[in-house]
This record gives C-alpha cells, sequence and structure tokens, in this order.
C-alpha cells in the first residue's frame, strides 16, 4: 500500500518539476531581454554612473538654493497666487467639458449601444489618436486658434481627456447589468428611454467618480501646461527655473504641492461619497 | 387570469407614498444643490482662464484651417500625394522617436525599481509606522511634482539631453508606482508572510517568499500601464531640452513647418497606439495567467 502510494507520488512528481523549470526558464529569458534593453538602453542614452554622479554635487547646489523656499519680497505672492488660481479654473473648465461631450460620446463608441460596426471602430480609432496625442502639443495647437493663454490650456486639457474619459464611458457602459435595459423594453420602452433609464443611472456614478478622478490628475497637469505659454502658474515657473531664481522656483513648487495636496483631499471625499450614493 | 394583488389598508399607503415621495424630494434636493454647486464653480473658472466665446466661435475656422495646413506640403500638395516628400526625416524621425521610447522604458523600469525598494518600506504591515509615514511623504512629493518640473530642474543640473529626461520619469514614475504597489502590498494575504516567519525566516525571507509572489503580476501589469503614461510623457519632455523627439517637434511647429509637424504626429500616434495595444494584450494575459493560479 504505501509502497504503491509512493510509487504514485513518484510518477506524478515527475512531470510537474520539468514543467515548473521550463516555466522558470521562460521567466528566466524574458528578465533577461528586459534587462539586456534597460542596460543597453542606458548606453545608448548616456545613461551612465559617472554622469549621474557628476551631475549630482550639482543637483545638491541647486538645493542649497533653493534654501529656504521663499521669495525675499512679497510682492509677487499675489501674482503667483493668481496664477495659481487660473490653473486650477483651466483643470476645472477642461475637465468640465471633457465630462460634458464625452458621455455622449461614450454611448457613441459602445459596442451594445451603437450596433454599426463601422461607426464604432471608427470612434474608437478616432478617441485613440485623440488620446495619444499629449496635453502639451494640443496646447500649442489651440494657441493657434485662441492665441496665448489660459483658455488654451482648458481647451487642450479638454481635448485629451474628452478621448480618455469617452474611452472609460465606453468601457462602463458595455458592461453595465443588462436587467434595467430589459425592463426598460419590457414595460415599452424606446431606445433614448433605456438609455436614460436603463443604462444611464448605473454609469453615471462610476463617469463622476472618473471626472473627479480626471480633475485630480488635470491639476497637476496644468501646473506645468504654462511652460507653452497656456496659462496657469507654469509659466512663472518655468520663468523663474530658466533665469535660475531657485528660491522663487522653490516656493512655486511647494504652492503646487499644498494645492494638489488639498484638491486630493476634497476630491477623495466626494468621490467616496458619490460611491455611497450607490451603493445606499 | 383572475388574480388577487394584495391592497394595503389606505392608511398604510399613505405613510408608505409619502416617504417615498420625502425620499425622492431629498435625492432631489441633494442633486439640486450639487448642480448649483457645480454651475458656480464653473462660472468662476470661465471667468478664471478668461473664456472668450466670441474668439472661440470667429477663431474656431482656424482650428480646421490649422488641420488643412497640416496637410499639405510647401509645394501646396496634400501630404499623401506625396509620401517621401511628406516624411522626408523620416530616418532622423524614427531615431529620435526610438531615444523616446528608450528614455519611456529605462525611466519606467528605474522608477518601478525604486517603487519597488519603497512599497514594502511605505506598507503598513510590514514595517513600523514611522518609517512607513516617512517613505509615503517623500513618494507623495515625487509623484505631485509634475516630470517635465524634475526634468528642468535636471536640466540644469546634468545638462541637455536624454539623461535628465530619463531621470525625471524615473523619480515621477517612482512616485506613481510607488503608491499603487503600496496599495497592493497592503492588501496581501497575511498567511504565507506569517508562515515564512513561523519556520524562522527574517525580513527578507518574509517579503521574498510571503509577499512578493503574491504582488508580482499585479507589479508587472501596473509597470506596463505607467510605461503607456510615459512614452506619451516622453514625446514632450524634449520641451525642455530632456532628449526625444519633443524638441524638433517644438521647433516645427514654432516655425510652422506643417508638414513636418502632421508627419511626426503619424510617427507619434502610430507608435502610441502600437504600444498601448501591445501592452493591454500583454496585461490581459498576465490577468489570465494569475486568475489560472
Amino acid at each position: 500500500m504505501t509502497g504503491s502510494l509512493r510509487a504514485d507520488f513518484l510518477t506524478s512528481a515527475g512531470p510537474v518539476p520539468r514543467a515548473a523549470s521550463g516555466g522558470a526558464l521562460m521567466g528566466a529569458a524574458v528578465a533577461a531581454l528586459v534587462l539586456a534593453t534597460y542596460i543597453g538602453g542606458a548606453v545608448v542614452l548616456g545613461v551612465t554612473p559617472g554622469r549621474i554622479f557628476a551631475g549630482l554635487g550639482r543637483l545638491g547646489t541647486v538645493f542649497a538654493l533653493m534654501l529656504p523656499p521663499w521669495p525675499d519680497s512679497t510682492a509677487h505672492v499675489p501674482t503667483y497666487l493668481g496664477a495659481l488660481g487660473q490653473t486650477l479654473a483651466i483643470a476645472f473648465l477642461g475637465t468640465s467639458l471633457a465630462g460634458l461631450f464625452a458621455l455622449p460620446l461614450g454611448f457613441l463608441a459602445a459596442k451594445n449601444v451603437v450596433a454599426g460596426r463601422v461607426l464604432h471602430f471608427l470612434t474608437r480609432r478616432v478617441l485613440d489618436s485623440v488620446r495619444s496625442v499629449d496635453t502639451l502639443i494640443w496646447a500649442l495647437i489651440w494657441i493657434n486658434v485662441v492665441g496665448l493663454g489660459p483658455f488654451a490650456g482648458a481647451l487642450a486639457i479638454a481635448s485629451t481627456d474628452l478621448a480618455a474619459l469617452a474611452k472609460l464611458m465606453s468601457e462602463a457602459i458595455e458592461t453595465a447589468d443588462e436587467g434595467p435595459v430589459e425592463a426598460v423594453l419590457a414595460c415599452g420602452g424606446g431606445r433614448l428611454a433605456v438609455m436614460r433609464f436603463g443604462i444611464l443611472p448605473q454609469v453615471l456614478p462610476v463617469f463622476a467618480s472618473q471626472a473627479l478622478y480626471f480633475f485630480e490628475s488635470n491639476t497637476r497637469s496644468a501646473t506645468i501646461i504654462g511652460i507653452v505659454g497656456a496659462g496657469g502658474i507654469g509659466l512663472y515657473l518655468s520663468e523663474m527655473i530658466r533665469v535660475l531664481e531657485w528660491r522663487e522656483a522653490a516656493f512655486l513648487i511647494l504652492l503646487v504641492l499644498v494645492t494638489v495636496a488639498v484638491i486630493d483631499a476634497i476630491s477623495r471625499r466626494l468621490r467616496a461619497a458619490i460611491m455611497g450614493v450607490r451603493g445606499s | 387570469m383572475a388574480r388577487t394583488v394584495a391592497v394595503l389598508p389606505e392608511a398604510q399607503l399613505a405613510a408608505l407614498a409619502g416617504a417615498y415621495r420625502q425620499a425622492v424630494a431629498a435625492r432631489q434636493r441633494q442633486l439640486l444643490l450639487g448642480a448649483v454647486v457645480f454651475l458656480l464653480a464653473l462660472a468662476v473658472s470661465v471667468m478664471g482662464a478668461e473664456v472668450q466665446p466670441a474668439t472661440f466661435f470667429s477663431k474656431i475656422g482656424n482650428f480646421t484651417s490649422y488641420f488643412d495646413r497640416l496637410l499639405t506640403l510647401d509645394s501646396g500638395a496634400r501630404v499623401w500625394t506625396d509620401p517621401v516628400e511628406w516624411f522626408w526625416g523620416l530616418h532622423r524621425w524614427l531615431r529620435l522617436l526610438g531615444e523616446t521610447l528608450l528614455i519611456a522604458y529605462v525611466g519606467t523600469l528605474s522608477g518601478a525599481a525604486l517603487a519597488f525598494v519603497g512599497c514594502f518600506a511605505a506598507s503598513r504591515n510590514l514595517v513600523p509606522t514611522w518609517l512607513c509615514l516617512v517613505v509615503r511623504r517623500v513618494l507623495e512629493m515625487l509623484r505631485t511634482v509634475p516630470d517635465l518640473v524634475f526634468a528642468m530642474i535636471f536640466v540644469v543640473a546634468f545638462g541637455l539631453g536624454p539623461l535628465p529626461g530619463v531621470l525625471a520619469l524615473t523619480l515621477h514614475s517612482a512616485g506613481t508606482l510607488g503608491k499603487l504597489f503600496t496599495e497592493v502590498v497592503e492588501s496581501i494575504d497575511l498567511g504565507p508572510v506569517e508562515g515564512v516567519a513561523a519556520v524562522g525566516g527574517s525580513w527578507l525571507a518574509r517579503v521574498r517568499f510571503g509577499a512578493l509572489p503574491q504582488v508580482l503580476s499585479n507589479f508587472v501589469s501596473y509597470t506596463l500601464l505607467r510605461l503607456e503614461i510615459n512614452v506619451r510623457g516622453a514625446t514632450v519632455i524634449g520641451f525642455v531640452g530632456a532628449g526625444g523627439i519633443g524638441e524638433d517637434l517644438l521647433i516645427a511647429i514654432r516655425k510652422f513647418f506643417y508638414a513636418d509637424v502632421s508627419a511626426m504626429l503619424v510617427l507619434i500616434v502610430l507608435c502610441v497606439m502600437l504600444l498601448d495595444m501591445a501592452s493591454e494584450r500583454l496585461r490581459h494575459h498576465l490577468l489570465a495567467l494569475e486568475a489560472g493560479k
């Protein structure tokens, strides 16, 4: 009895380590490839320990020059605070604009709403293309249309996020529960009624929470959009770094850090409330 | 089809209907309040962002005509009639695009390595609280400062070229990935960790054999997601002189070399899309692997 058990154990144990070692070999090969590309890439780009250490000294000097991180005179502070407000306005307006247009576009890009495969495919590809162009590039394009200033920044943020939000929306719509949809159909509701009463109540909380999340991340992007002249605090920040006014730059970075932390806290609370409403 | 429907007494029904109406009214009031707050914030931000609807609508023609110009060669012909002329700088642009990809790759991987070390030190269930709080603040700072700001500072310290770009993406990715990694590590099953501790494993052994096997596939999937984002970021990091295709793109946009701009945009969009697709497939594969385990 014990003998046969042991034999069973031995035979069944036979192929297992081989399979495991095959997997391990594969894993090792992938890891080696990833590592080789990493080292090769670092060498090609000139990212060598020698250069990094040489720069670290200068970086230390820069950080030393940043202390204490506030400007000598308070003359510019109102200007900075105004720019910070503008940054928030850009982020809020951009996200709102994106949300407004993303909702209908999301329906258009969802498989279970729009039956036409061609229309669905085209919407998706256009959204993908819009999304793969960075916000800063959109800002440069919009500056050509409405001129320098925060409006171009808001439009740039709206462009990138419109595509990203619409994609998330369409995914939420596609995974929506079929039950309410069938219920509306059973009561004799039309296509519009299905969208309004069957799908919208399910996706709206998801959408609102995603939009808030985008607002958070847009506050971060809006701080740099000024680098290309599209308004906000980025203009001053890049200017201060360019003229090597490190203490002013550090002050601006601190302002951004605090603002983002505050916005994050507010938005986290709102998101919890929204998800709570859905749960009840 | 005779059927009896239980009808509640009138008084009970009225009370229930009243409660229903009250609940609905409360929700509607809440919604209305939210809408009012939102509209007020919107109005303030419209003023703050100096929105000029008049300019927008009078100049929206510029938007379409801009794309029209993007698709026109210097000779006045449409770009697709002469692809060789359109992509005259293909060799250089592909090299720069490759550099962009490498910056994103090396930056993401270095950032993931830093985040990997940081996340175990920031997890409440593995280290003392004080260390966890310190590491968390550092990660938060790294992810709040935009990568372009890091890049601008590093260009001053390390000189122009891809090196500051790589370092900027490294730090920013370390911050964002560190947070995601920490969340994964904090939600693991502590059983295996205790098991390793019970057989006398050190802290390192507990992390290696108790925690790591549970989190690795999630880590890889988040790193891939970050790579997608960083490739987009690396396309503009050249705007501040930190390598990649961004510098050429900025110059082409500023100097109105329309056909060049569209050619580079086409290359960027294609590259990002292909990479997104590959990464999405890989991530789904990983998820399937995880589910099968």
